[in-house]
C-alpha cells in the first residue's frame, strides 16, 4: 500500500482547495491511531481559523429528521441544485450501527444520485458507532476539515428525539425534515423537547395538500412559541421535483444572517467537550464541574484554536493526562 | 360411469421452454427447433438491455447484449424473431415488464406485417412491475407511472387485443428471492389487487369482470411439493374471494385462478448437478397432481441451472420431463385426487389463514405499491433465514450439506463445460446493426412518433399504447422509447431491504468471526469496511444482499447501493468510502467484460483494496479473472457464507499487514 499522507500535508492541501484529498482526510479522521499520534490535530491545525486567516469558507448544513422521512432523497436533489449553482459539495451521511454486532449497513449513499465523474461532489457514509447523539465520532473533525475546501459540507443524521442537538453544535444551519401529517414535530416544538431548527422542510409535497397543511400548522406553532425567524419550506424530492430554489434560498438566508465566527467558535468548544466526555466519561466531566462549567472554561482559550487543542486544555484543567 | 375416472383424458398443459439469446435471427432458429420438438408455445427471454430499455450502444448495456436473452431493438428485430412463425396460431409468452408496452407494440406491428390483426393475437406480457421492484430488478420508471403503464395496457388490450393476457402477476420471482409460501401467496395477491385498483380507474365498470378474468399468474413450486400444491389451492381460493368481495365479480369462469409455472430454480445446486433432475420432477408434480389446481402452462429449468445457461439438449431434457409426465403416466385420467383429503384441506386452511394476515399487513401500508419497502425487507429476511437453515444443516440439501461426497460427475465434462456460451462478438454485431437501422429509417417519422409518445406520457388521461404502436411502426428503437418515458417519468431506485433485515442469531462460528473482525478492525485503526457492488444490468440481488447482511452481522461497516451500477459509479463509491475490500457480485454473465475494467478503474483512482467476486462464474473464467487482479472467486457451491467471510477478513488482514491472531 502507498504511504498515507500526513495530517499536516492533507490540511495544507485542503487549504489550497484540493478536493481530491477528501477520501484520505476521512480515512485519517476515522482512524484511531491517527488521533493518538496527533495526526488529526495536525490536520485540524492547518485548517483552523488561525491558519486560514478566518473561518472556513463552507456552509456547514445539518440535515436531520426521523428515519425514512426522505433526508437522503432530499439531499440527492439538493446536491444537484448546489452543483447547478457551481458550489462544490461534501456529504457526510451518518447511519446507526447495530448494537449487537457493531456493524452497520450504510444505505444513504444509494439514494443520493451523483455523477461519478464529478470531482466536486464527495459523499461519505459513516457509522455512528456507539456514540450517542446521531453523529459519528469523526464527523465533527471531518466537517471542520472539509469546510476549508468545499463550498458546502452537509451532514445527514438520523434524528430521533434529541440528537439534532448535537448536529446543531456542528452545523451553521440545521434543517429538520418532517413528514407531512405526522404530529410529532409539533409536539416536540411546543414542549421544548426539540431545539428550534433554523429551517423546517416538509417533504413529499407531491402527495398533495397534506404538505401545505403541515406547513401552515408548523408556522402557526412556531408563531405561538414566539419563533418567527424559522422558515418552513415544502419540497418534493421525486418527480415532479419542486421547492428546491426556495429551500436553497432559505438555507442561504439563514447563513447570511448568522454571526458565523460566534457559531463556529461555539461548535468547536462543544466539540471539545464532547470529545473530552467520550474520552474521560461522566467522571471526567464532573471533575471540571460539569458540562456548562467546561464550556465556560473554554471561553478563556484562544478562539482560533482547533478542537484537539481545546480538548487538551480541558484535560489539563481536569488534571487528566 | 365411475366418478373416480374422467370420461375423457384431459388435454395436457401448455409446454414451453424459456429461451432466447445472441440475436433475433439465432433465437428464431432456436424457437423453430423447439416447436419441432413438440413444444406448444413460445416463451421469449429478452436480454437485459431490452428489458430495462437501453439500446446496445448504451454504457449500461456493456457486456449484456444478447447474453441472457434476445436483443430486440426495433420492429425489424421483432419480425426476424417471429419469422416463419404464424402469429395467429402461436401463443407467445414474453417475460417483459418495464418495457412491456413497447414489446407488445412491436409484436402487434410484426403481426400486422404478417397480415395478422391484433385481435387474433394470443399470448402474455409479464408486465408485473411490483415484483420487479421486489425481486427481479428490471424496472425503469418510478412506481406511479409504472402502474399507469400497466393499467394502460390492460385497458387497451381488453378491447383491442382481447385474447391477450396483458399481465401475469408473478410469485415465481418472490420465492426465488426467498419468500415463504405464505409470503408468496400474500404478496402476489396484494400485487394483483394493486393492479386491479389501478385499472379500475381507467375502464368502464362493466368491464371489470372481463378484466378480472384476464389476470393470470406465474407461480413457483419448490421441492416441498405437497405443501406447494396446497399453496396453489389456497391461492385459487383467496383469489376468488378477492374477485367476489372487492370487485363484485360473480361469473365462476371469470373468477378462476389461472396460472403458469416455472418450478423452483433457487434450490438447484452446482454440486452434484444431476440431483437437480429429481428436484425438477418432484416440483412439477406439485403443480400438476391435483386437477383443481393444475397449471395451465409449465416451463422447467434444466439440470445445469446453477452452472450457466442451458444448451438446447439440456432444455430438451426438461421438455421431455413434461412430456413423460403428461403422455406416459395416468396423471391426466382422474378428477381431482385431493378432493376430501383432510391433510390437503388442513394445509390449505393454514396457508390461507397466514396469507390473509400478511395481506392485511400490506393493506395497512396502503397497498402493495406503498408496501414495496416493507415487502422487500421481509423477503431479504426470509432469505437470510433460509440460508441460515442450510448452513446449520437444519434444512437438508442433498449434495450440499448432506451426502456431499460424490463420485466424479461426467455431466459437465465436455469441452463446453456443460453450458451454453454466447459469442462475445454478438454485442458488436448488434451495435453495428443498430447503427445501420438508424441510418435507414425515416428520421422525420421517428421524430414525430417520439413527440407523440412524449405527449401521451405527459398526459395521464391518455393511453400510452396507440402512441407506442405508432413509434414501433416508425422504426423507433427500444432505447429511444424508454428514454422518452424516462424523461417524462423520472427514474427510480428500488429499496434494497438490507438495512431493515433483522440481525442473525449468532452461532458459535459467528461469535468467533465477530471477534476476528473486531481484532482486525483494531489493527486497521478503524472498523473493517466493505463495499458490496453490483455492476451492470444484472438484477440478481440475493447473493449481494445476503453477503451485505452477514457482513454487518459480523461487525463490518457495509456500503451496499443496490443493483445496476456502472463500473465508474462503483469506483467512485470505493474511493470516497475508503473501503478495505471491494466485493462484486455478477450472475448475468457480464463478468468477463465488466470486472477487469472495474479493477483497472479502481487502481487508476488509487484504490488499492483487494477485489473479490461472487456469482455465476464458469470454471473457465476463473483464471482470466485472477489474472485481472481478482483475489478470490466464489460460486453457488460456496454455500457456507461463514467460510467466505472468514476468507475476506483474512484477506484484508493480510493486505494491510495485520498479523494473524495469536
Ligand atoms: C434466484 C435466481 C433468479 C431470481 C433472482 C432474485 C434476486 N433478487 O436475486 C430471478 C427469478 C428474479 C431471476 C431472474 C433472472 N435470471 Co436468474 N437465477 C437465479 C438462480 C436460480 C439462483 C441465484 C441465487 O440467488 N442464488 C442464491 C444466492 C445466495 O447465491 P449466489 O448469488 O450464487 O451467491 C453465492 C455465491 O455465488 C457467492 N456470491 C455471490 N455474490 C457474491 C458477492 C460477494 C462479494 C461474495 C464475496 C460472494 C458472492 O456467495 C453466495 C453465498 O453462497 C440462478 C441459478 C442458480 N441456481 O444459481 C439463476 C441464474 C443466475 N439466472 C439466470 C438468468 C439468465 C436470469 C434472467 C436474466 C433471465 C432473463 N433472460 O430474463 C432473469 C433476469 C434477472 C435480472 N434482472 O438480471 C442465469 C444466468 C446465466 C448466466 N450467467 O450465464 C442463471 C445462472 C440460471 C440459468 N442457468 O440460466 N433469477
Ligand atoms: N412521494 C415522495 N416520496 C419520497 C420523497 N422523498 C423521499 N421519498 C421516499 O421516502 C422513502 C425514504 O427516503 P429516504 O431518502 O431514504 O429517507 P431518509 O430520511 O434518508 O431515511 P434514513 O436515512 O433511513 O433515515 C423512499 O422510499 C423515498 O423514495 C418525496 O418527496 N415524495
Ligand atoms: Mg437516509
Amino acid at each position: 500500500m502507498s504511504e498515507a499522507p500526513s495530517g499536516a500535508d492533507l490540511g495544507r492541501r485542503l487549504r489550497d482547495g484540493d478536493l481530491s484529498v477528501a477520501p484520505a482526510v476521512l480515512n485519517l479522521v476515522e482512524s484511531r491511531p491517527a488521533q493518538e499520534a496527533g495526526e488529526v490535530e495536525a490536520l485540524l491545525h492547518e485548517v483552523a481559523p488561525g491558519a486560514l486567516g478566518g473561518e472556513a469558507r463552507a456552509h456547514v448544513v445539518g440535515v436531520t429528521g426521523p428515519p425514512g422521512v426522505g433526508k437522503s432523497t432530499l439531499l440527492s436533489e439538493l446536491v444537484r441544485a448546489w452543483r447547478e449553482r457551481q458550489r462544490s459539495v461534501a456529504v457526510l451521511a451518518v447511519d446507526p450501527s447495530s448494537k449487537r454486532s457493531g456493524g452497520a449497513l450504510l444505505g444513504d449513499r444509494a439514494r443520493i444520485v451523483s455523477d461519478p465523474a464529478d470531482r466536486a461532489t464527495f459523499i461519505r457514509s459513516t457509522a455512528a458507532g456507539d456514540r450517542l447523539g446521531g453523529l459519528a465520532p469523526a464527523t465533527r473533525a471531518a466537517a471542520q476539515a472539509l469546510g476549508a475546501a468545499f463550498d458546502v459540507v452537509v451532514i445527514e443524521t438520523v434524528g430521533v428525539g434529541q440528537s439534532e442537538t448535537e448536529v446543531a453544535e456542528v452545523a451553521d444551519t440545521v434543517a429538520v425534515v418532517v413528514q407531512p401529517g405526522s404530529g410529532d414535530v409539533l409536539q416536540f416544538l411546543k414542549s421544548g423537547i426539540m431545539e428550534i431548527p433554523d429551517v423546517l422542510v416538509v417533504t413529499k409535497a407531491d402527495l398533495g395538500t397534506v404538505a401545505q397543511r403541515a406547513r401552515r400548522d408548523l408556522l402557526a406553532t412556531l408563531r405561538s412559541i414566539g419563533e418567527r425567524a424559522t422558515q418552513v419550506v415544502c419540497v418534493s424530492s421525486v418527480a415532479p421535483v419542486q421547492g428546491f430554489d426556495q429551500l436553497i434560498d432559505a438555507l442561504d438566508a439563514h447563513r447570511a444572517g448568522l454571526d458565523l465566527p460566534a457559531r463556529r467558535l461555539a461548535a468547536r468548544r462543544a466539540g471539545a467537550v464532547a470529545d473530552f466526555h467520550a474520552e474521560h466519561g461522566d467522571r471526567g466531566l464532573r471533575a471540571l464541574g460539569g458540562r456548562r462549567a467546561a464550556l465556560r472554561a473554554l471561553d478563556e482559550e484562544d478562539p482560533a484554536l482547533e478542537v484537539p487543542a481545546l480538548t487538551r486544555a480541558l484535560e489539563a484543567r481536569a488534571g487528566a493526562t | 360411469m365411475s366418478d373416480h375416472r374422467l370420461p375423457e383424458r384431459d388435454r395436457p398443459w401448455m409446454m414451453r421452454t424459456y429461451a432466447g439469446h445472441s440475436t433475433a435471427k439465432k433465437s428464431n432458429e432456436l424457437y423453430r427447433g423447439n416447436l419441432a420438438m413438440g413444444q406448444t408455445g413460445l416463451s421469449v427471454a429478452f436480454d437485459l438491455p431490452t428489458q430495462t430499455g437501453y439500446d446496445a450502444d448504451h454504457e449500461l448495456a456493456r457486456g449484456e447484449v444478447g447474453k441472457v436473452g434476445v436483443p430486440v431493438a426495433h420492429r425489424g428485430d421483432m419480425a426476424a424473431l417471429m419469422d416463419g412463425i404464424p402469429l395467429d396460431e402461436m401463443n407467445t409468452s414474453m417475460t417483459i415488464n418495464a418495457t412491456a408496452a413497447w414489446l407488445l407494440g412491436l409484436y402487434i406491428v410484426a403481426a400486422q406485417e404478417q397480415g395478422v390483426e391484433a385481435g387474433a393475437l394470443q399470448g402474455t406480457t409479464q408486465n408485473d412491475i411490483i415484483k420487479e421492484f421486489l425481486a427481479r430488478g428490471t424496472y425503469a420508471f418510478p412506481p406511479a407511472p409504472s402502474m399507469r403503464l400497466i393499467a394502460d395496457m390492460v385497458a387497451y388490450t381488453v378491447t383491442e387485443v382481447p385474447k391477450w393476457n396483458p399481465i401475469n402477476i408473478c410469485s415465481y420471482h418472490l420465492q426465488e428471492a426467498g419468500a415463504t409460501p405464505v409470503q408468496e401467496i400474500a404478496y402476489a395477491l396484494s400485487n394483483g389487487i394493486a393492479v386491479l385498483d389501478a385499472v379500475r380507474e381507467r375502464v368502464e365498470p362493466s368491464l371489470m369482470g372481463k378484466v378480472f378474468s384476464r389476470m393470470s399468474f406465474f407461480v413457483n413450486a419448490g421441492v416441498r411439493f405437497v405443501e406447494e400444491h396446497a399453496k396453489l389451492r389456497a391461492m385459487g381460493r383467496l383469489w376468488e374471494e378477492v374477485g367476489r368481495t372487492r370487485y363484485g365479480v360473480e361469473d365462476p369462469k371469470q373468477l378462476r385462478f389461472r396460472y403458469g409455472v416455472q418450478v423452483n430454480s433457487l434450490g438447484l445446486t452446482e454440486n452434484q448437478p444431476e440431483n437437480n433432475v429429481q428436484r425438477i420432477v418432484l416440483e412439477t408434480l406439485g403443480v400438476t397432481l391435483g386437477r383443481d389446481a393444475r397449471a395451465r402452462a409449465i416451463q422447467l429449468p434444466a439440470w445445469n441451472e446453477a452452472l450457466g445457461l442451458p444448451r438446447p439438449w439440456d432444455q430438451q431434457w426438461s421438455l421431455r420431463i413434461q412430456q413423460v409426465l403428461a403422455y406416459e403416466t395416468d396423471l391426466l385420467e382422474y378428477p381431482d385426487i385431493f378432493e376430501g383429503s383432510r391433510v390437503m384441506d388442513g394445509l390449505v386452511d393454514e396457508l390461507a389463514r397466514g396469507a390473509r394476515a400478511e395481506m392485511a399487513v400490506v393493506d395497512e401500508h396502503g397497498g402493495a405499491v406503498e408496501a414495496v419497502a416493507y415487502m422487500k425487507a421481509a423477503l431479504v429476511d426470509s432469505h437470510r433465514e433460509r440460508l441460515g437453515r442450510i448452513e446449520s444443516g437444519e434444512q437438508v440439501v442433498v449434495g450440499i450439506n448432506r451426502y456431499a461426497d460424490s463420485e466424479p460427475s461426467p455431466m459437465a465434462e465436455g469441452e463446453d463445460g456443460g453450458i451454453l456460451t454466447v459469442d462475445p462478438g454478438v454485442e458488436a454485431g448488434q451495435r453495428e446493426e443498430l447503427a445501420r437501422w438508424r441510418t435507414q429509417r425515416d428520421d422525420a417519422a421517428v421524430a414525430q412518433a417520439l413527440d407523440g409518445l412524449r405527449r401521451a406520457a405527459a398526459d395521464d388521461t391518455e393511453n400510452i399504447m396507440p402512441a407506442t404502436i405508432e413509434a414501433a411502426r416508425a422504426g423507433v428503437t427500444t432505447g429511444e422509447w424508454a428514454h422518452a418515458l424516462r424523461d417524462a417519468f423520472g427514474e427510480y431506485r428500488a429499496p434494497t431491504g438490507v438495512g431493515e433485515a433483522a440481525a442473525s442469531v449468532p452461532s458459535q462460528d459467528m461469535e468467533r468471526l465477530r471477534d476476528e473482525v473486531e481484532r482486525v478492525s483494531e489493527g486497521l485503526g478503524r472498523r473493517l469496511k466493505i463495499l458490496v457492488g453490483k455492476p451492470g444490468l444484472d438484477g440478481h440481488s440475493n447473493g449481494a444482499e445476503q453477503i451485505a447482511v452477514r457482513a454487518r452481522d459480523l461487525g463490518m461497516d457495509v456500503v451496499y447501493e443496490g443493483i445496476r451500477l456502472t463500473p465508474s459509479q462503483i469506483v467512485a463509491s470505493a474511493l470516497q468510502e475508503g473501503v478495505h475490500v471491494v466485493g462484486l457480485s455478477i450472475l448475468s454473465g457480464s463478468h468477463r467484460e465488466l470486472i477487469p475494467d472495474l479493477i483497472a478503474g479502481l487502481r487508476e483512482a488509487g484504490v488499492e483494496a483487494p477485489v473479490v467476486v461472487g456469482g455465476i462464474i464458469p470454471e473457465a473464467d476463473v483464471a482470466p479473472l485472477r489474472e485481472a487482479g481478482v483475489a478470490a472467486v466464489y460460486t453457488p457451491k460456496d454455500f457456507d457464507m461463514g467460510v467466505i467471510m472468514g476468507d475476506i477478513v483474512a484477506l484484508v488482514a493480510q493486505r494491510n499487514g495485520v498479523g494473524a491472531s495469536a
